[in-house]
């Protein structure tokens, strides 16, 4: 700890500039992490830096007070500079409790700054940590900068004027440590306040301990001598013009729902059965009434998907989002979506499987379920965006490509995207080409199966249309006139037309981009959420001189129609994924070439370090290790052939 | 029996305006029950009432799941999605939701809407959907070729039950007004003019509808409402609920049905009493309160017919486009740029 004395007020000049820093905040669920994270993004956001968040929180609402499992997490970087993950290891570390303290501190970076509110380091929460020393006491914390502080009591003096009991003071601590944050990193109080006095609008007394108790950890850090040393200025990222906000997955995903109705002027009807990761849509849609938005929260997973395929049959822009669990309930009515050839988007926000699993915890390992996972031949469109922002693009995208091909379209985010925030540059109006949506209203001729031959798509022909009347159903139905039929060389021809719209739908998909140094050897192919951490890695790697390449799918069917051109032009192919190689397994089956698996499943997203490290091991023709097994120095990877032990592995 | 009163239908504001016939809602498509499935009679029935109610073709839309009531679809000359087993409640809640101009009918059978559908039935029902739910009631799996049904009585030997079923069969009335549905009601696949009456005052009822269409299976389930319905005896086994009426029942009405304590009972009615004089209870269908309804659909003998509710509640459709109405009044019809930008922005040059 510095015993530096410093002038005071610190300005911005004499503080220490940064290009980059990690935060992590972490204590009890209820100790208000996540709003104390989600409030620094905020401001960080706003203040003009970029950065990229890591929400970490326990499936328990309330788990049991002060114990490992119950501990909360909120990860950020921020930057002067692009970046793209939310940093491998935090610089500082906030800890309300011993348990947080406990889960978190062997991942900070030797010398981090840890500041830990002492008020809960008593012996009871010390024991529920596991800890048989105060590590404040015995040394052990000796490679970092520590500042204990008694947030708690300090917080309570600060707010000793202020209206209110005892317990609601107490509960305002994580706004003083916010203070004691922003006064470190010289990030700007307004958001915040606004946000106080916006949230709590209707409990005047909350509003003057929140703001009294964010104000006061500023003003504490401002007149402490030992602060001045860890005053740091993270100045702005520069960045494209244009109007930015901070945005997470899920917020960017249902306003690209609202987008895609508003383009399409079809209304948006979002059916949906609570889930994590994947409420959050429903909740954001649920506000926005005066856009025309229909939102329906079923009775289950099923009528969910059900009530949006009949709504799409009714003229709407029908849309239903779940999670893992939840999708695999929908897959039947959503088979029905797909024979009946109606639009239907189908937003799968994977979490930790396979059943309950993981659920606030984030993987990949629905790729092959959404390409799959449903009976017959049924073929179907998936898309999957990279970033929090891209889920805003994607999901307008899925709209359109729902209502141009008459199918289902799934959409491929993850707990990373839904939760994750980063700085968005908010689209303008003219760059949302519209989509106008014409259904069938003439009569003559009108057959329900006939195609248009340059999509494949049969007419939307809407109940009430007079002179269309029709009867469709999940029976197959004969090529053209849509009669129910059992002639079997029919099944056959509509089993191939089915799979050939999709097909078709590759024209509406652009050519897969290949980043990196002319000749590179190795190309690092990803899909989905690892986008940020390939590409910190790939940077990484090529500041140390290495040729790798990076390209990143974003249609995952049908693929872009040089996806077998470009693995076919590089030597290796290293594809990490949070699962255990399914995109490696379909790009094998697919392309006949070999391909490096590195696969993570451990709920959480993979750090750009481990990432390289499976560069590095590649191209020194070494095994490519799980990042466990780095961790641990145990055995090799075995081959990215999901299920199946002993597959082709490389290791 | 009771017939609609005109005025009603006036007042429903489904004036009728087109001049259709029964044949204007046959299909083309052949129909294919088996001969002397009480689905025939159903078909004809709906397709009479259809024309009657003048109602244009494309505003009907039909909506099943699966067995062999669910082909329904099909052979009427509307719109028609012949869906997926037990789900036709949910697909027609979004379709009503989406296009709320629609008259939606839902076609369903006692293993699509009660076993593999149940909890979707329940759901839309009180929710008060404007939906008219016609569940044919025969007792048995058809379509599958015969196992039991969740309203098989129990004992019933099928292929699946070879030593007798051992569930407590469900009874679709109570179940139905346990679930709120606005509208409920019974008739039989023999009784076309009854059931045409049901059928009418279901397309002008707002809110969910449910209708039992007891319903004879002639291959695997022949007589399934023998005892109820068979002329000879019908009148003593069945009493028929009438708005305003006393509930009489017997040859010559020689019975009536009144409360005693929490049940109902019995009470023979001699050649010169009056209902009034021994307590006879005269029906409300329109009771907020489903305990009464309730009571009757617990009857064995006799059978209660007809319309056990018929209560106005605001619908789910109405409730749903009135909020996105009063959000727009609010704060304005819906501006996606602002939107976007809600909250802290700021602006790079």
């Amino acid at each position: 700890m510095s015993t530096q004395a410093a002038p005071k007020p610190k300005a911005a000049r004499d503080r220490q500039v940064l290009n980059t820093v990690t935060v992590r905040f972490a204590g009890d669920s209820g100790d208000g992490v996540q709003i104390t994270g989600g409030q620094f993004t905020a401001t960080t956001a706003a203040f003009g830096n970029d950065l990229a968040t890591l929400p970490d929180y326990p499936a328990e609402i309330r788990a049991p007070a002060g114990t490992l499992p119950g501990v909360s997490g909120f990860q950020i970087q921020f930057s002067s500079n692009d970046i793209h993950t939310p940093g491998d290891q935090p610089d500082v570390l906030v800890a309300f409790n011993p348990a947080a303290l406990k889960v978190h501190i062997a991942d900070l970076v030797p010398n981090g700054i840890v500041i830990v509110d002492t008020s809960a380091f008593n012996k009871v929460n010390l024991a529920k940590a596991g800890y048989k020393v105060s590590p404040l006491e015995d040394g052990s914390l000796s490679g970092f900068r520590v500042f204990s502080e008694n947030i708690t009591e300090k917080t309570l003096l600060a707010l000793r004027d202020v209206e209110g009991t005892s317990r609601e003071k107490q509960r305002c601590k994580n706004f003083y440590a916010l203070g004691m944050a922003y006064w470190l990193f010289n990030r700007p109080l307004e958001p915040t306040l606004r946000w106080i006095r916006d949230k709590f609008s209707k409990m005047p007394h909350i509003v003057a301990a929140n703001e009294t108790a964010l104000k006061g950890g500023y003003a504490y850090c401002e007149m402490t001598d030992v602060y001045q040393a860890v005053a740091y200025e993270i100045p702005p990222a520069p960045s494209v013009p244009g109007t930015y906000r901070n945005i997470s997955g899920n917020e960017a995903l249902a306003y690209g729902l609202v987008a895609a109705s508003q383009q399409s002027s079809l209304p948006l009807f979002y059916g949906a059965y609570p889930i994590t990761p994947a409420s959050d849509i429903l909740h954001e849609l649920s506000k926005h009434k005066n856009f025309g938005v229909i939102t329906f929260q079923a009775e289950d997973e099923i009528a969910a998907m059900a009530a949006t395929v009949g709504a799409s049959y009714a003229g709407a822009l029908g849309v239903t989002g779940s999670a893992g669990p939840g999708i695999a309930l929908k897959s039947e009515a959503a088979s029905l979506a797909l024979t009946t050839e109606l639009p239907v988007v189908i937003v799968n926000v994977q979490r930790g499987g396979p059943s309950t699993g993981l659920p606030t915890k984030t993987e990949q390992a629905d790729l092959l379920f959404t390409l799959y996972g449903r009976h017959g031949e049924s073929p179907v469109c998936v898309l999957a965006p990279a970033t929090p922002g891209e889920c805003f693009k994607y999901a307008y995208e899925a709209c359109r490509l729902a209502v141009k091909y008459m199918t289902p379209v799934y959409l491929l985010s993850d707990g990373y995207l839904a939760n994750g925030a980063e700085p968005w540059r908010v689209p303008e109006m003219k760059e949302l080409s519209a989509f106008p949506v014409k259904f069938e209203t003439n009569p003559q001729n009108f057959e329900s199966y006939r195609r248009d031959p340059k999509t494949l798509a049969r007419p939307w022909a809407v109940p009430g249309t007079p002179g269309l009347e029709h009867r469709i159903g999940g029976l197959e139905k004969r090529d053209i006139t849509g009669n129910v039929s059992y002639d079997p060389v029919n099944h056959e021809k509509m089993s191939v037309l089915r799979r050939d719209k999709i097909a078709k739908i590759v024209q509406d998909v652009p050519d897969l981009e290949v980043k990196g140094p002319d000749g590179a050897e190795l190309l690092v192919l990803g899909w989905g959420s690892t986008y940020g951490a390939i590409r910190a890695a790939v940077e990484r790697a090529h500041g140390k001189g290495l040729k790798v390449a990076q390209a990143h799918l974003r249609h995952l069917s049908p693929l872009p129609k040089n996806t077998g051109d470009v693995l076919k032009r590089f030597k290796k192919i290293l594809i990490p994924e949070m699962n255990l190689g399914q995109l490696s397994f379909l790009l094998r089956a697919l392309y006949l070439i070999d391909v490096t698996s590195l696969n993570k499943i451990q709920g959480q997203p993979f750090k750009a370090v481990e990432i390289l490290n499976g560069i590095e091991a590649v191209l020194a023709g070494e095994p490519v290790r799980t990042p466990d097994e780095s961790a641990n120095g145990a055995a090799v990877s075995h081959g990215g052939m999901p299920h199946v032990n002993g597959g082709p592995g490389e290791g | 029996m009771s017939t609609v009163a005109p005025e009603k239908a006036k007042n429903s504001g489904l004036v009728p305006k087109v001049d259709l016939k029964k044949a204007d809602f046959q299909s083309d498509q052949e129909v294919r029950w088996c001969p002397g499935c009480g689905d025939y009679a159903i078909l004809s029935a709906v397709q009479q009432t259809f024309a009657e109610l003048g109602l244009p073709r494309e505003n009907h839309l039909i909506v099943s799941g699966i067995g062999c009531s669910s082909r329904f679809p099909y052979y009427m000359n509307t719109f028609g999605f012949h869906t997926i087993h037990g789900r036709a409640p949910a697909v027609a809640t979004g379709a009503k939701l989406a296009n709320p101009n629609l008259t939606v009918w839902v076609v369903t059978g006692d293993g699509d809407a009660l076993s593999i559908g149940g909890n979707h039935l329940l759901h839309a029902l009180r929710r008060n959907v404007d939906l008219k739910i016609l569940l044919f009631n025969n007792r048995i799996y058809g379509l599958t070729k015969g196992q039991y049904s969740p309203t098989s009585e129990y004992g019933k030997v099928t292929k699946s039950t070879p030593y007798g079923s051992l569930d407590q069969p469900v009874n679709p009335i109570s179940l139905a007004l346990a679930a709120e549905a606005t509208f409920v009601a019974r008739t039989a696949d023999i009784y076309i003019p009854h059931m045409k009456d049901m059928l009418t005052r279901a397309a002008l009822h707002k809110g969910s509808v449910f209708i039992e269409i007891l319903q004879n299976c002639v291959i695997f389930n022949d007589g399934a409402f023998k005892e109820v319905t068979d002329r000879a005896q019908r009148d003593d086994q069945q009493v028929m609920l009438e708005h305003g009426k006393p509930l009489v029942f017997g040859k010559g009405q020689n019975r009536g049905l009144r409360l005693k304590g929490m049940d109902l009972e019995v009470v023979p009615l001699g050649k010169d009493q009056t209902p009034e004089a021994n307590n006879v209870l005269v029906y409300d269908e329109t009771l907020e309160s489903q305990t009464l309804a309730y009571m009757l659909s617990r009857l064995d003998h006799p059978v209660p017919m007809g319309i056990f509710r018929a209560v106005n509640r605001p619908t789910l459709n109405e409730r749903t486009y009135a909020q996105i109405e009063a959000e727009r009044k609010r704060k304005g019809p819906g501006d996606l740029s602002k939107l976007l930008r809600k909250g802290e922005v700021w602006t790079v040059n």
